[in-house]
């Protein structure tokens, strides 16, 4: 048995793809628009925020998500970037669902809002959306009564345990990854913040869970997790002014956990609703504060590897012909077993 | 659809009552198990919820809890599968209960015997805070080697004068076998000693059982010049029933004010209703 070069040979590559197309045609991309945890998934992961765009992705890559937030990722670097949003504060976030597991009430209530959360995983065919829209209407209510539009941290009520996160580390200015190369050791912590965000959710859901299981240092209690629509705005252009320009769904966790003799706090923020990723977010972002040289705290082994773009592409580059390079060691083995 | 009594095949209730009784034949030790998927994310009772299945009778009367709340989300939903697949009656009644499955607490109120306590455990392993490997917790285990347990503590009290470990607090069991005790406050940690009831662990994600038989010396691990001690309740009382010899939850109010309640409801509505309560005698105050 020889080994076969691949003939380079344009038509195939066609072909292939044809045969793919072919899978595609006639799937509304409508209906991709609605699953939105697909959707949420994909922007994240892209790092950038389109539904229609992450629909048009998932549809392209027959729900293969990985390939399809490689797709609008790659997209991304065909837009041209005007400037940045002014830094967010979550307290403004219109909240749809806002629970935390430290405390049994909290100011402002635990709203519960929609959750799978309490379901029974029992397959079925039928769906009843009767309650559903009920509920929404009770939540909004409870939510302007109280608090007129902004919401209180859980955190704010703590602050006697609570050590302050670094103010230099949360005054320096952005580091962007999208256009500056993640240097070690000790990347700033919005360089590592951005990572997190975008990296794929199972590599995070992984380590974080690789950390709970005891393999980190970290075994937090939810302080609290939201998710709602938060506002996002700009310093206009012309006024100088701040500026609304819209709103993104997002989902913000902040983790407790006791360290040694004191309290400290992980931080998530992912786009869409996404509460697996924000919580695992918010636990390796504390356990790569800790680092104990375990794997999860660990800032090369966490950041150099979460990304799921980057490790699907090197990970099935593998299918590309390597004979060059396998022909050497053969010749090395053979040398060698004589 | 139609289920099976209780969920479960008749052959995996078979095989769970097994694991179950050889827990019990030697308390403390963590026996593997094949757990099963629930219809329920693991890490919400998934390995109790096995064990409580699997002991069930039609004659059973169920209580389920959470955080010592009968109304907690978790807990109704529980009850919810529960009752959809066994038809059993179920309580909120600590009394009148006769299986009661739990997370994070023991009831205030005393378990007599014949009753048996189902606690959901997150972590069966009480050497994975001073070890990694299942192999080598394994090997520590059988030769009965805990002294990185003693040294954690040791160390603790060296460095903060006090041990930091709130929940989970570990304990020898019938001077065996070091015992996760699950996320319960330190506060229910004495109940388990010469307890009249069965305490039953059950690890779904994680896939082990363990068990605290009735009558069985449980003691903390301490050192004589630091013994063990419970959350500090004193100067403090429930803002319902006016309680003060009991675990209580700190509240939040929208104006940042701070208050406390029971955090077992059926015993603060025994008491807000005149209901005598019979306590654990056993208990050791902060």
């Amino acid at each position: 048995m020889g080994f076969i070069a691949v003939r380079v040979d344009p038509e195939k590559i066609e072909k292939a793809e044809k045969l793919l197309k072919r899978k595609i045609q006639g799937i509304p991309t409508e209906y991709i628009k609605r699953l939105t945890f697909a959707i949420d998934k994909v922007m994240g992961e892209a790092g950038l925020y389109s539904e229609d765009l992450a629909a048009l992705a998932i549809r392209q890559s027959l729900g293969d998500l990985i390939e399809a937030s490689f797709m609008l990722r790659s997209f991304k670097n065909t837009i041209r970037r005007i400037g940045y949003s002014e830094p967010s504060d979550c307290r403004e976030m219109r909240v749809i669902r806002r629970i935390s597991s430290a405390f049994k009430d909290i100011p402002g209530g635990q709203i519960l809002g929609a959750t799978r959360d309490y379901s029974l995983r029992l397959l079925d065919d039928s769906c009843d959306i009767e309650n559903e829209e009920g509920e929404k209407e009770v939540i909004s209510e409870e939510h302007k009564v109280t608090f007129d539009g902004k919401l209180p941290k859980v955190k704010d009520y703590l602050k006697d345990y609570l050590e302050t996160i670094d103010e230099e580390n949360t005054k320096e200015s952005l580091y962007d990854i999208t256009k500056e190369p993640l240097i070690f050791p000790n990347p700033p912590r919005s360089a590592v913040l951005q990572s997190l965000t975008m990296g794929e959710e199972g590599a995070l859901l992984m380590l974080a869970y690789s950390s709970l299981r005891g393999y980190g240092p970290v075994h937090p209690t939810i302080l609290e997790l939201r998710q709602g629509y938060l506002p996002i705005k700009i310093k206009h252009p012309v006024t100088g002014k701040v500026v609304r320009v819209g709103e993104i769904r997002a989902t913000e966790c902040e983790v407790i956990s006791q360290e040694k003799e004191k309290l400290k706090i992980g931080y998530g923020l992912v786009f869409g609703f996404n509460e697996r990723k924000a919580i695992s977010m918010a636990i390796l972002d504390r356990c790569l504060q800790v680092k104990d040289g375990t794997p999860a705290s660990d800032e090369e082994f966490v950041l150099y590897h979460i990304d799921g773009v980057d490790a699907m592409g090197f990970v099935e580059h593998l299918k590309l012909p390597h004979y060059i390079f396998f022909a050497s060691i053969i010749d090395r083995i053979k040398k060698v077993n004589k | 659809m139609k289920y099976n009594f209780a969920y479960l095949d008749e052959d995996t209730k078979k095989e769970i009552r097994r694991k179950i009784l050889k827990a019990v034949a030697i308390p403390g030790h963590q026996v593997p198990f094949a757990s099963r998927v629930m219809p329920l994310a693991k890490g919400f009772g998934t390995g109790a919820l096995q064990i409580t299945l699997s002991i069930l009778t039609k004659e059973d009367v169920v209580k389920v809890i959470d955080q010592g709340r009968d109304d907690s989300m978790n807990a109704l939903n529980l009850k919810r599968l529960i009752k959809k697949t066994s038809g059993v009656e179920t309580t909120t009644d600590t009394a009148k209960a006769t299986i009661i499955q739990t997370r994070h607490r023991i009831p205030e109120e005393k378990l007599r015997k014949g009753q048996i306590l189902v606690l959901q455990c997150p972590f069966p392993e009480p050497l994975r805070w001073v070890e990694k490997s299942e192999a080598k917790t394994r090997k520590m285990h059988a030769e009965m080697d805990y002294s990185k347990a003693y040294l954690y503590l040791y160390e603790n009290i060296l460095r903060y004068g006090e041990v930091l470990i709130g929940t989970r607090y570990p304990v020898i069991v019938n001077d065996r076998y070091l015992m996760d005790t699950t996320p319960i406050p330190r506060w229910d940690i004495p109940k388990l000693n010469y307890a009249d009831c069965l305490f039953l662990f059950g690890a779904g994600r994680e896939k082990r059982i363990y068990a605290v038989p009735p009558y069985t010396k449980v003691e903390p691990l301490e050192f004589e010049d630091h013994k063990f001690r419970v959350e500090d309740m004193s100067g403090k009382r429930c803002a319902l029933c006016g309680s003060e010899d009991v675990y209580l939850d700190e509240v939040i109010k929208d104006d940042g004010q701070k208050y406390y309640v029971c955090s077992d409801s059926n015993f603060c509505e025994k008491v807000r209703r005149g209901i005598k309560v019979e306590r654990w005698d056993n208990v050791i105050r902060s």
